[in-house]
């Protein structure tokens, strides 16, 4: 018997369908008053973490190359932003999205600037570059006193950064991430990190894809830093120094190497892991440290590994399971 | 300050610069790791240090011995406990352990020792004190410094070239199979490289301390990236590389201090280190990786 498989659009039906449910539940119950102000604060920090995290996961897990400057282009894409709120060239709603796109764009440019040297390198020297280029960023942002007031602060930043706003943000780079994932594109890039000869010898550009991969990376980290502009209402540098970089990093290797499920739940966890453990706050980066060496030791690729969430296939599952159970009995029957 | 003076300055933390670089060289040398908690374990023993001359009441012998004691055991700990159960897993895993140590170091003394300043009594451990030499005044803590670390990196030299347990930490970063087949204790020597790697830490943290007299749990961490810097600039993995990144960078920042571009120093070192891996992707004195399909 041939097995039940649910068909493309019906599979982005279901999506559309449980995405749209989720966001309006999650707005009802922050526009309710049932959560307090630090529950608030969080959720929308949860928010742009998992952007962060799943932009990373994208260059760490699919592409396989180690960067540690993601800091920097959410610095860029921060300042970038802010600054273009600040003028308020457009009006009202134009404006806000004009900033998150302004904030991608000046973020993903940065990306292929520093990519096409830095992905000309490997492993640890890839790491070492990119680190090099976000503390470069961090001091560029430092001393350029007159456009950033350097380590005084950007103030005055309007605050746009509500629920829905963050949220939707968060659909689409999950999304965008997603369906670049399942495409030709993805594979491409799932291959590189395979093996980086074979793909080559197989006829794939991977400067293109690796470059490619960095600046649609980059573009996500940018949307965040400016969320986290538009939440917090000021910036200074030192915001988002390498232990920042290395925060983010730490996310997606706790959620697992290539899951984007993984990341998502390690960014909720750990980033509402100090409202839930209040009185333990001073042990908290010591139980993540710790946390992250021990998971490293003994599931060295992170909790979820590369498994990935998908509605459509548990459904497929349940169905095909009935369908096998239906005919195993009658086959008994039978006999 | 005269442009003198900032050579000498920065022929001094080129010294320290060097002397950490070359625990992060000796290190990667041997089993291809980015040991991030290095600078972390130059904090520590700065803690050491402090502690050994003002609780202890330690004379400034004993304090030095106590604090390059210290950090050599706790990087054999930290080396038995994370690195040697992932001695075969994939090269990530090993570099997310190193940055996750270097996490809980800075936790653990912000625990226990709080993030505030402490003063660090350095005329306890060095004379103070300056000599005249052509009519310019050389404190005696920059000339020990100097002196100081290069008879570290030359001790460390002759261990290297003329020991037998030289001669097996080279076989074994040249060939970790053939070298256990030549029945050399692989296991061993990496924890020796670990402990002299260490050792020259110590040594480090207190010539550091000396020249920053304020230790703070994160003062390792910036230490840590500029001599991480310094060891690939030269060649990370060749020790004479090393020594010679050390010195450019300690140099490199004293002239951009001296051209009044103090705000610029920490983006001028990383810029120098991205020329530097465009042009010689292994650094100056690096031996090239070959790719095997």
């Amino acid at each position: 018997m041939k097995r039940f498989t649910l068909s493309m659009p019906v599979r982005y039906i279901i999506n559309t369908v449980l995405i749209i449910t989720l966001l309006l539940v999650g707005n009802q119950i922050m526009g309710s008053g049932i959560l307090g102000r630090a529950q608030t604060a969080i959720i929308i920090q949860v928010g742009f973490f998992i952007i962060l995290a799943v932009s990373l996961n994208m260059v760490t897990g699919y592409l396989g190359q180690l960067p540690l400057g993601h800091a920097g282009f959410m610095a860029v894409g921060a300042y970038a932003g802010a600054l273009f709120w600040r003028a308020a060239v457009l009006p009202g709603m134009a404006s806000v999205v004009g900033g998150l796109i302004v904030a991608g764009v000046a973020a993903a440019i940065t990306g292929v600037i520093i990519g096409i040297p830095a992905l000309r390198l490997r492993g640890d020297y890839l790491a070492i570059i990119t680190l090099g280029f976000g503390e470069i960023i961090r001091v560029v942002l430092n001393n350029l006193d007159t456009i950033t007031y350097g380590a005084r602060g950007l103030r005055n930043i309007p605050r746009y950064s509500s629920f829905m706003l963050v949220y939707i943000c968060v659909i689409v780079a999950c999304g965008a991430i997603h369906m670049i994932m399942k495409s030709r594109h993805g594979r491409a890039i799932l291959s590189i990190r395979e093996n980086e000869i074979a793909a080559e010898s197989c006829g794939i550009n991977t400067t293109y894809y690796k470059v490619l991969t960095f600046a649609v990376s980059a573009f996500f980290a940018g949307v965040a830093g400016a969320l986290f502009a538009g939440n917090i209402g000021i910036l200074v540098p030192a915001n988002f120094d390498f232990m920042t970089s290395i925060n983010i990093l730490m996310i997606v290797v706790l959620g697992g190497l290539g899951s984007m499920m993984g990341s998502v739940i390690a960014a909720s966890v750990l980033t509402s892991l100090p409202l839930v453990l209040q009185p333990l706050n001073e042990y908290r980066m010591i139980i993540f440290s710790l946390m992250l060496i021990v998971v490293m030791i003994f599931k060295p690729s992170g909790l979820m590994g590369n498994y990935d969430f998908s509605m459509s296939r548990i459904i497929e599952k349940v169905v095909n399971r009935l369908r096998t159970g239906k005919t195993a009995g009658k086959l008994k029957s039978g006999k | 300050m005269s442009f003198a003076l900032h050579l000498i300055n920065g022929l001094q933390m080129g010294s320290i610069y060097a002397l950490v670089a070359l625990g992060y060289t000796m290190v990667y040398g041997i089993i291809k790791l980015l040991n991030f908690a290095h600078g972390d374990i130059i904090m520590v023993g700065g803690y050491i240090a402090l502690f050994s001359l003002t609780l202890g009441r330690m004379p400034a012998l004993l304090a030095a011995l106590v604090t390059v004691a210290g950090c050599t055991l706790l990087a054999v700990i930290i080396e038995k406990l994370a690195y040697t159960p992932l001695r075969f897993a994939p090269r990530l895993s090993l570099l997310i352990t190193a940055i996750g140590i270097s996490i809980l170091l800075q936790n653990l003394a912000q625990f226990f020792f709080t993030a505030n300043d402490r003063g660090f009594p350095g005329h306890l451990l060095f004379p103070t004190g300056s000599v005249s030499i052509g009519g310019l005044s050389i404190a005696y803590t920059s000339i020990i410094t100097v002196a100081l670390s290069i008879a570290s990196m030359a001790a460390l030299h002759l261990l290297v070239k003329s020991t037998k347990l030289g001669k097996a930490m080279r076989a074994v970063s040249e060939d970790q199979g053939a070298a256990q087949l030549m029945g050399i204790n692989v296991n061993h020597i990496i924890t020796f490289t670990f402990a002299v790697g260490a050792a020259l830490a110590g040594v480090g943290a207190l010539l550091y301390s000396v020249r920053f007299p304020l230790i703070a749990p994160t003062i390792g961490a910036m230490l840590g990236l500029k001599a991480f810097v310094a060891a690939v600039f030269g060649g990370i993995g060749s020790i004479p590389g090393t020594m010679v990144g050390g010195y450019a960078i300690g140099l490199l920042e004293a002239l951009v201090t001296a051209a009044g571009l103090s705000g610029w120093v920490d983006g001028v070192v990383f810029l120098l280190l991205i020329i530097v891996l465009m042009v010689r992707p292994t650094g100056l004195m690096g031996r090239p990786i070959m790719e095997k399909v």
